[in-house]
């Protein structure tokens, strides 16, 4: 019986002193490997990057919007045509309703904005002092807004990042006046650079307190409004609050929808579902792809070995002691195959990462698990059946293989 | 019995092995009865495709008959399992190819260990055996040398070497000169005289009349059957006194 470590020596040999044979198998497997851990890292890459896109709505705030629409499947309405408007008093009723924890009023539009000579059109947002913590804005200058609760606003605005560099430039922003449209504000505060939230992107925004907002576009409706409730479980029971308590303001009509985050999510579900697929077959075809050319390396591998198979029987070697030969030498080279194709796949996933910061790429576990497992079981069973086959031949046959080439 | 497994001698009884090449079946050995005893020296002539080949891997235990008995060291082989046959081959028999057969990724001493490794010989004792066949193979030089560095005539050497080195009893060769020029050849053929001098049975299968007429005992196959079986008191150079 051969001895464990003449076992191991010489297993190591035929891998190293067949280099090409060696690297061909070594670059098969690994390829196999890398194509499904980097495919699927960068699918579920995608897909994380938009559920953090819906997450950033935050789980405890609804939304309402003017107009009744059934959300059972497509999208719920993205712009409101109500039959009534929201009002400021509306949104503002909806606090005492207990467990309201905060309101934000919403009106959008786009308006002129100039200073000294310089003009460009940008977002205009109105609306209130939480909408800052409903949305967790942070503030790299100033601060939010300074008007006292109940007294007629002030004239102030904060700027997101982007269009605070667009108008000023160097120069300093607080305190100075921006004209939007024929209204004068002084900015307060500028936003973090928080990349872009659900929705809108604050970051090329101007955000006006809710009243000047209307005052600008002559509008008594509000757009949206965000309630953010104090207890996430009872998500459904609040919903029914606030319906009915629009019931009651307008008339026992009910004109107005909320959208949970649920629903929202729920709407955007196929999407999801779509994108989940085709990071799972990109893995299953690249598995494939995978286990056909570890097989054909390891076929051609096996062929060549034939009559070294039929060698070693004639010098002693009992059928079972060659097959662990090659089992150990097809394990060793399909390990050492997959963890390299892996790590390689991940230094890869790190740059990305690196390079795009906002995008999550990173390879589900089930990937890499079924990765490894395909392509060591693919190397492992493509060299073990056939040297199985070979190890069954009387020795003289196996021998003759080489003799036939 | 108890004689044989002493002497290790070989016997054969009503072997017959067939081929089938498409609808057509080679009788390659019919009806083979053989005596040895230790020690012989044997050499196989007969025309190409008369079943030379076939009667050696037979007997060296690399291939079954079909049919008949084939007692080595007091058992009879063709009952037994694979993997019995196989501690016999690696105790009891060396085989030279014509071709060779060594591995190409192993070093010139690196083959001649290999039935020791398979034998499972601690490495201490490897390399104590493995000295003295070395040197005497006159492989000193070239002993950590790959196969394609070597000659034809050193090759065949190697191969004598691991085919000796379990010091097995019986001793095959399959054509061992027929890739080798003559100068070589001569010196393959001293080396195995050499080994059958100091007790191993050598069976040496050829198409070399002058080589064939050294050997004391001398078959001759066609359609694989044994037509003579003559031995000769005097060895070497005489003529067969028909
Ligand atoms: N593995 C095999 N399969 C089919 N036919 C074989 C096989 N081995 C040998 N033969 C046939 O058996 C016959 C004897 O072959 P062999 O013993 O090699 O002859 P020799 O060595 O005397 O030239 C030949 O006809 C050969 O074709
Ligand atoms: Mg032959």
């Amino acid at each position: 019986m051969i001895r464990l470590q003449d076992h191991f020596t010489f297993t190591l040999r035929s891998l190293t002193r067949t280099r090409f044979r060696t690297t061909m198998q070594l670059v098969a497997m690994a390829i196999g490997v890398l194509a499904v851990v980097l495919l699927t890292g960068i699918g579920e890459g995608g897909r994380r990057f938009v559920m953090a896109e819906f997450a950033s709505l935050g789980n405890d705030v609804l939304v309402m919007l003017p107009g009744r629409k059934e959300t059972t499947g497509g999208l719920p309405p993205l712009t409101g045509e109500g039959t009534r408007d929201i009002t400021l008093e509306d949104a503002q009723s909806l606090m005492r309703i207990s467990d309201v924890e905060r309101i934000a009023p919403i009106v959008v539009g786009t308006s002129r904005l100039s200073i000294s000579g310089l003009s460009r059109d940008s977002l205009v947002l109105g609306t209130t002092q939480d909408f800052f913590s409903i949305r967790d804005l942070a503030f790299s200058q100033g601060q939010a807004f300074t008007t006292r609760e109940g007294s007629r606003s002030r004239s102030e605005c904060i700027l997101g990042a982007t269009l605070r560099d667009e108008l000023f430039g160097p120069k300093r922003a607080l305190g100075q006046w921006i004209n939007v449209a024929d209204y004068r504000c002084r900015v307060t505060g500028v936003l973090t650079d928080s990349g872009t939230g659900f929705g809108f992107d604050m970051s090329n925004a101007l955000i006006l307190p809710v009243d000047n907002a209307m005052q600008i576009f002559n509008t008594e409706g509000l757009f949206r409004v965000m309630i953010q409730i104090e207890n996430i479980d009872a998500v459904p029971a609040m919903t029914t609050a606030v319906e009915q308590q629009m019931k009651l303001r307008h008339d026992g009509q009910l004109d107005i929808t909320i959208v949970t985050p649920d629903s929202l999510l729920s709407a955007f579900n196929n999407v999801l579902l779509i994108m989940t697929f085709a990071v799972a077959g990109i893995a299953a075809i690249s598995l494939l792809v995978a286990g056909v050319l570890i097989m054909n390396m390891t076929l051609i591998g096996v062929a060549q070995r034939r009559a070294e198979i039929g060698l070693l029987k004639a010098l002693g070697a009992s059928s079972k002691e060659v097959r662990l030969l090659f089992i150990t030498e097809a394990t060793l080279l399909a390990t050492s195959g997959a963890v390299l194709g892996m790590l390689i796949a991940e230094f890869i996933l790190w740059g990305l990462r690196f390079k795009f910061p906002e995008v999550p790429f990173a390879t589900p576990l089930w990937a890499s698990v079924s990765a490894i497992g395909v392509s060591a079981i693919a190397g492992i069973l493509f060299s073990w059946i056939p040297a199985q086959k070979a190890a069954k031949l009387p020795p003289v046959l196996a021998l003759q293989a080489q003799a036939g080439k | 019995m108890t004689e044989a497994m002493k002497t290790g001698a070989i016997k054969v009884r009503g072997v017959h092995r067939r081929f089938q090449l498409g609808d057509q079946t080679v009788h390659a050995l019919n009806d083979i009865n053989l005596d040895i005893t230790q020690g012989e020296y044997i050499s196989v002539m007969g025309p190409s495709g008369s079943g030379k080949s076939t009667l050696l891997n037979m007997l060296g235990l690399l291939d079954v008959p079909d049919e008949g008995e084939y007692w080595l060291a007091g058992e009879d082989t063709v009952p037994m399992s694979e993997e019995a046959r196989a501690g016999y081959r690696r105790d009891h028999i060396g085989f030279v190819f014509q071709s060779y057969h060594l591995v190409p990724r192993l070093s010139a001493r690196e083959n001649m260990e290999l039935p020791m490794v398979l034998a499972g010989i601690p490495p201490a004792e490897r390399r104590k055996r493995l000295a003295p066949v070395i040197q005497r193979l006159g492989l000193t030089e070239r002993a950590d040398h790959k196969p394609e560095q070597l000659s034809g005539g050193q090759r065949q050497r190697v191969a004598i070497g691991r085919a000796i080195i379990m010091q097995a009893p019986l001793l095959l060769a399959d054509e061992p000169t027929g890739n080798l020029d003559t100068h070589s050849g001569a010196d393959v053929v001293e080396l195995l005289e050499e080994l059958n001098a100091q007790g191993v049975t050598l069976m040496v299968v050829t198409h070399d009349m002058a080589l064939g007429q050294r050997a004391k005992r001398r078959l001759r196959m066609v359609d694989g059957a044994i037509v003579s079986d003559d031995t000769f008191a005097i060895s070497s150079s005489e003529e067969p006194a028909l």
